[in-house]
């Protein structure tokens, strides 16, 4: 299993090469310079062109990726023009707000899914079954941010529910108060994303309940004696529960993703918004940073499951 | 041949006839017929065929009869016209321009799009497929590797990105940046068919006549595979209208004065429009759910066909 999991390693550090060299030339071929916005437009064109040079951007390009790099190393990842603050401190502020909304999705997705999951592949063919099939089907066709639109006009505007912008308000004092401000900010956004996301844990926990009804362990179970309440709870639910949390790395990916979308439509201040915003702005330095963040968590999102996966499932660790 | 036939055998024609028909009667339907049987059977999916036909032929031909330029144009006289008046039955939005009209030509945009972008990503992701599973060993493991790559990418982000640098794009260009990004899931599905496939009795006996390897992949195991590919296609239609949809929305997908399913959502961005002008955004986004379920819902029941334990259609 080690090996496995060292493997998956290895194969990690070139696809991060790949992603950095990827992401620094799409930066590159991004029009305008890091100059660009620091320099009045009366500069001296001799002045911009010393500028230039000193800071290597005349050298060829594995140069200027190289030094890129060793800045990375350094946590320097240079100035975002349109807001005139080192791009470490611009997303540092930013990530905590999309990194609470996703793990609160990713906890209700949770809290929907499971008893979904197991009420279905224990009335196999029945009537909830076929509610609950209909339920994530639908909710699977329909684009998300569909769903977002029409959420936030019914809850935000409608029936005014929710708030509808911020992730807090604005005469939130003290710790409780504001804790509770931010809470009630991410719970439209929160709820829309676990309503409209549970399908692949739904289906996977539908499938392995179904398998294992049939199974010895459970016939055994049944013959003791065991309560079918308790065999669905304590024995079925306990042997899916791995892999179920598989998923969970997975989900992070696909949360991430749309965070694009759910930030845009809840004017939520996170880096989907701020990346929005950025391609907007022209902002190039806040653009690349956050392409190579998302593209670093969505490999370590991925090899989490990939890794959880192989602990609970030989058949994987066979290759 | 059929001279030939009659030379070399002692059956009569009438016998021959006979056994023809005989032949006929106990042959595996065509997929043709075991899909139209099965959507017969299912009258909810036939409902959903006729919207999604009736509605793609309306669009495209209505489309054709409305000039866009002049429809785009500013007029002030229009501003937030009501919905259901005899000029404008949608109503019009803040500049004035027809609701309705706009709604058909962006459905013609998007529904096309969506469409070319079926066709690239599905082409290219069969292929990846097919050689990746039917070539098992070092090429494999390389293009599952470059798959392994592809699917680490933010997705959304890279199209954005990448709409940022072309200077100059349009809807063709757009569709071929979105199928650099959209064949992953077709591509693993086929590729696991193929390892399964590529298994069995008959490509090993292809491969010991000495067939081409390209023959075999695509004349041999593509056909075998068919039902799994349109079932895919047809799937991934549905996805891929949100895909356009969705970038527009967020204003990195067709230009704004290019009316999309998407830029039409867009309106609701601003807070009076969401409450007050619901005309000018609220048919899109249900025109959206309506197609999506309603592909999707064909989608199903073409899978239902092609896996002979579920066909609810009687034959014969």
């Amino acid at each position: 299993m080690w090996k496995t999991i060292l493997r998956r390693f290895l194969i990690m550090i070139p696809e991060v090469i790949i992603l950095s060299i990827l992401v620094f030339l799409l930066a590159k071929a991004m029009p305008g310079d890091p100059f660009t916005g620091s320099i009045n437009p009366k500069a001296d064109p001799a002045q911009i062109h010393h500028l230039m040079k000193i800071n290597g951007l005349y050298d060829p390009w594995y140069q200027q990726y190289w030094n890129w790099v060793v800045h990375l190393f350094h946590g320097n990842l240079g100035n975002s023009y349109q807001y005139q603050e080192p791009v470490t401190r611009l997303i540092g502020s930013r990530a905590a707000n999309t990194l609470w909304l996703a793990l609160f999705t990713m906890i209700l997705t949770y809290v929907f899914a499971l008893p979904m999951g197991v009420y279905a592949g224990r009335h196999e063919g029945k009537l909830p079954d076929t509610v609950i099939r209909v339920y994530t089907y639908v909710t699977y066709c329909i684009p998300f941010f569909v769903i977002l639109v029409i959420g936030i006009w019914i809850f935000g505007y409608v029936l005014g529910w929710f708030p509808t912008t911020g992730s807090i308000s604005s005469d939130a004092t003290g710790w409780l108060h504001t804790l509770g401000s931010r809470f009630y900010h991410i719970l439209l956004p929160g709820l829309l994303g676990a309503l409209f996301g549970t399908v692949n844990i739904v289906q996977y926990l539908r499938s392995e309940v179904i398998d294992s009804k049939h199974s010895d362990y459970v016939r055994t179970a049944r013959s003791k004696g065991v309560p079918s309440k308790d065999i669905y709870r304590h024995h079925i639910f306990r042997n899916s529960l791995l892999p179920i949390a598989a998923f969970a790395g997975y989900s992070i990916t696909g949360l991430l993703n749309g965070s694009i979308f759910t930030e845009t439509v809840f004017s939520y201040p996170g880096m989907g918004l701020l990346f929005v915003n950025s391609i907007s702005y022209r902002d190039y330095t806040v653009i690349t940073a956050l392409v190579l963040i998302y593209g670093i968590l969505n490999l370590i999102g991925t090899l989490l499951s990939d890794i959880i996966l192989s602990i609970v499932d030989p058949r994987i660790r066979i290759q | 041949m059929a001279e030939n036939f009659e030379r070399h055998s002692d059956i009569s024609a009438a016998d021959l006839a006979r056994l023809t028909q005989e032949a006929q009667a106990e042959a595996t339907p065509s997929t043709a017929k075991i899909i139209w049987s099965e959507f017969k059977a299912d009258k909810p999916a036939m409902a959903a065929l006729i919207i999604i036909v009736g509605f793609i032929l309306f669009v495209m031909i209505g489309a054709l009869f409305i000039n866009t330029p002049k429809m785009m144009e500013t007029n002030i006289m229009g501003y937030f016209n009501q919905p259901f008046t005899a000029d404008y039955w949608l109503g019009a939005d803040s500049a004035g321009r027809s609701v309705a009209k706009q709604l058909i030509v962006g459905s013609r945009n998007s529904i096309g799009i969506a469409i070319g972008l079926t066709v690239i990503s599905s082409t290219f992701g069969i292929c990846w497929g097919l050689i990746s599973g039917y070539f098992n060993g070092y090429i494999d493991w390389g293009m599952q590797r470059i798959y392994d790559f592809m699917m680490m990418l933010p997705m959304t982000m890279m199209i954005i990105v990448l709409v940022t640098i072309i200077p100059h794009y349009n809807s063709v260009t757009l569709t071929f940046i979105f199928s650099i990004f959209y064949w992953e899931g077709t591509s693993r599905l086929i590729r696991s068919r193929t390892l399964a496939e590529s298994e069995k009795d008959y490509v090993a006996a292809s491969k010991a006549s000495g067939t081409s390897h390209w023959k075999i992949i695509f004349r041999e195991i593509m056909p075998n595979i068919s039902s799994l590919i349109i079932v895919d296609c047809t799937l991934s239609f549905a996805e891929n209208i949100g895909v356009e949809t969705g970038l527009s929305y967020l204003g990195f997908g067709l230009p704004s004065q290019t009316p999309s399913l998407g830029t039409m959502i867009a309106n609701a961005n601003d807070p009076n429009n969401i409450t007050q002008y619901w005309w000018t955004w609220l048919p899109a986004a249900l025109e959206i759910i309506i197609l999506c379920l309603s592909i999707s819902y064909v989608g199903q029941v073409l899978r239902r066909a092609a896996d002979a334990s579920q066909r609810q259609g009687a034959l014969d």
